[in-house]
């Protein structure tokens, strides 16, 4: 298997055999964070541009992280204090990052489709960090690598996502993974939140706003954040939320006995999820974060390095 | 392109024989073999480390426990190469710590592959004394590394290839010495 592209800007675009690539390689950096010293030198002397155009707290630290365990040096740009609120243009902005020549830039930005346009005008490998609500494709590789660690599989699954599906990127980026390992996705929440064309994106998917019927027979149920500001458009109170699809134990108990339990963060205990669940020993919300780091490592490292080459004739 | 003039170096018969001696050499130097590991460099490392441990199983009973080390990312040719190879995964399912290691791989060149493999392994902790066991030694180092355990000693030169084929990975037991007519 060989990795063929140059950026990372959806996970629609990958095949089944580059996602099985991609996960593998993210084997080899988990690995790395069990070891007492987890810093290597591999990218040493490469730098790369974090540029948050959109708040960001974990996924921003998760790809610093992933920089600095491979020795490169990261730049960052933030949201409230870049540029961008002086009025620059993002291809303006961009192109002043690239003129500081990082090797990488990995972007988030509030309007869906700013990381390919940034690719398409920039020398250097994007990956995108969450792009409105269209891809979060770094979270969807560590989504699925979660899954495989705990059920030893990604194919054939059940999986029920339970939330904001329509202002999701976590879910697109999860469905089309999971999607074309065969998975049954089923889609729950308030009608508001569940956009008709949906089912159209994968085979096999289904919108079913009752909970309970949505989750007997799942092998993983993906718990979505409620963003507090969006249950005004239209109105729904926080406790009528609670009542029809916080993820209680109850709830959780209808799903396969193996089931894992996943959410993106940051979690809002008590509203979408009940504590209960989120420190049930079927929640792997840690694992996620840690999984984040081997998968933002490997990215990083292929993409600042292109396609593998053959092995060197004589190593030494 | 002009083609490579092969010669043999070992015949099957002769590489199983020198792994053999290799793991007698071992058990001799390290007193019965007592309390070592053999860490094997992916890929031909890996199943030379297994053999050897075979040899020092028959020979003491003592099981010498065996690690793989992928060295991938402590490379230090990775800006010169237009790609990054593929990484895979370094098992060591014991602690290094305090423990008599011996780094186990096929050709012994530049010292840059043992380099790299002694940073990966002080990475995950402080052995007690590391050692080196190859197959072949070919010259040319670029390093001050040399093997306490040497299969055989090679006069090649630089630009030539030194092949080792192993039965678990290429079907048969040889090594051959190519070189530009």
């Amino acid at each position: 298997m060989s990795f063929t592209f140059r950026h990372l800007l959806g996970t629609e675009a990958l095949s089944r055999d580059e996602i099985t690539f991609l996960l593998d390689q993210s084997r080899a950096f988990q690995g790395i964070q069990k070891q007492p010293l987890k810093k290597l030198a591999t990218l040493r002397g490469k730098s790369a541009v974090l540029a948050f155009f959109e708040t960001s707290t974990r996924t921003r630290i998760s790809f610093a992280t992933a920089a600095a365990r491979l020795g490169a040096d990261t730049m960052n740009l933030q949201a409230e204090s870049s540029s961008t609120q002086k009025g620059e243009s993002l291809v303006d902005t961009v192109r002043t990052l690239e003129a500081m020549k990082p090797d990488v830039i990995v972007i988030r930005h509030a309007a869906s489709g700013a990381p390919h346009f940034v690719a398409e005008r920039l020398g250097i490998p994007v990956i995108n960090a969450g792009d409105g609500l269209h891809e979060h494709p770094s979270q969807g590789l560590l989504d699925a690598l979660t899954i495989s660690d705990r059920l030893g599989r990604l194919d054939d699954l059940n999986v029920t996502i339970v939330g904001d599906i329509r202002h999701s990127r976590v879910a697109r980026s999860n469905i089309h993974v999971l999607s074309k390992f065969g998975g049954r996705i089923t889609l729950c929440g308030p009608a508001m939140w569940l956009p008709a064309e949906m089912p159209g994106m994968a085979p096999n998917m289904r919108i079913e706003p009752c909970i309970t019927q949505a989750l007997p027979g799942a092998n993983v149920v993906m718990v979505l954040r409620v963003q507090t500001e969006r249950l005004r458009e239209p109105s729904l109170p926080p406790d009528e939320y609670i009542r029809l699809y916080q993820m209680t134990p109850a709830r959780l108990a209808l799903a396969r006995p193996d089931a894992v339990l996943m959410h993106p963060g940051p979690m809002i205990r008590g509203l979408e999820i009940d504590p209960a669940v989120a420190d049930s020993p079927q929640s792997t919300v840690l694992e996620q974060v840690t999984n984040g780091v081997a998968v933002r490592m490997a990215l990083l490292y292929l993409l600042t390095g292109g396609a593998p080459s053959a092995a060197t004739p004589q190593a030494g | 392109m002009p083609t490579r003039e092969k010669t043999q170096l070992l015949s099957a018969a002769q590489t199983g024989r020198t792994i053999e001696r290799l793991g007698h050499e071992i058990v001799e130097k390290t007193g019965e073999a007592h309390g070592i590991a053999l860490i094997g460099i992916r890929r031909r490392g890996v199943p030379l480390a297994q053999r050897l441990a075979g040899t020092v199983r028959a020979a003491t009973a003592a099981e010498a426990p065996i690690g793989i080390l992928d060295i991938t990312l402590y490379r230090d040719d990775l800006s010169l190469a237009s790609a990054h190879p593929v990484v895979q995964s370094t098992e060591i399912p014991f602690s290094v710590d305090g423990r008599d290691l011996i780094l186990v791989d096929d050709v012994l060149f530049t010292g840059r592959t043992i380099r790299a493999a002694i940073n990966g392994l002080f990475d995950l902790g402080r052995p007690r004394r590391v050692q080196l066991c190859v197959l072949v030694d070919r010259g040319h180092r670029e390093l001050p590394i040399e093997a306490a355990y040497v299969g055989r000693r090679v006069e090649t030169r630089p630009e030539d290839l030194v092949e080792v084929h192993l039965k678990e990975i290429d079907g048969e037991d040889r090594v051959l010495l190519e070189r530009m007519p």
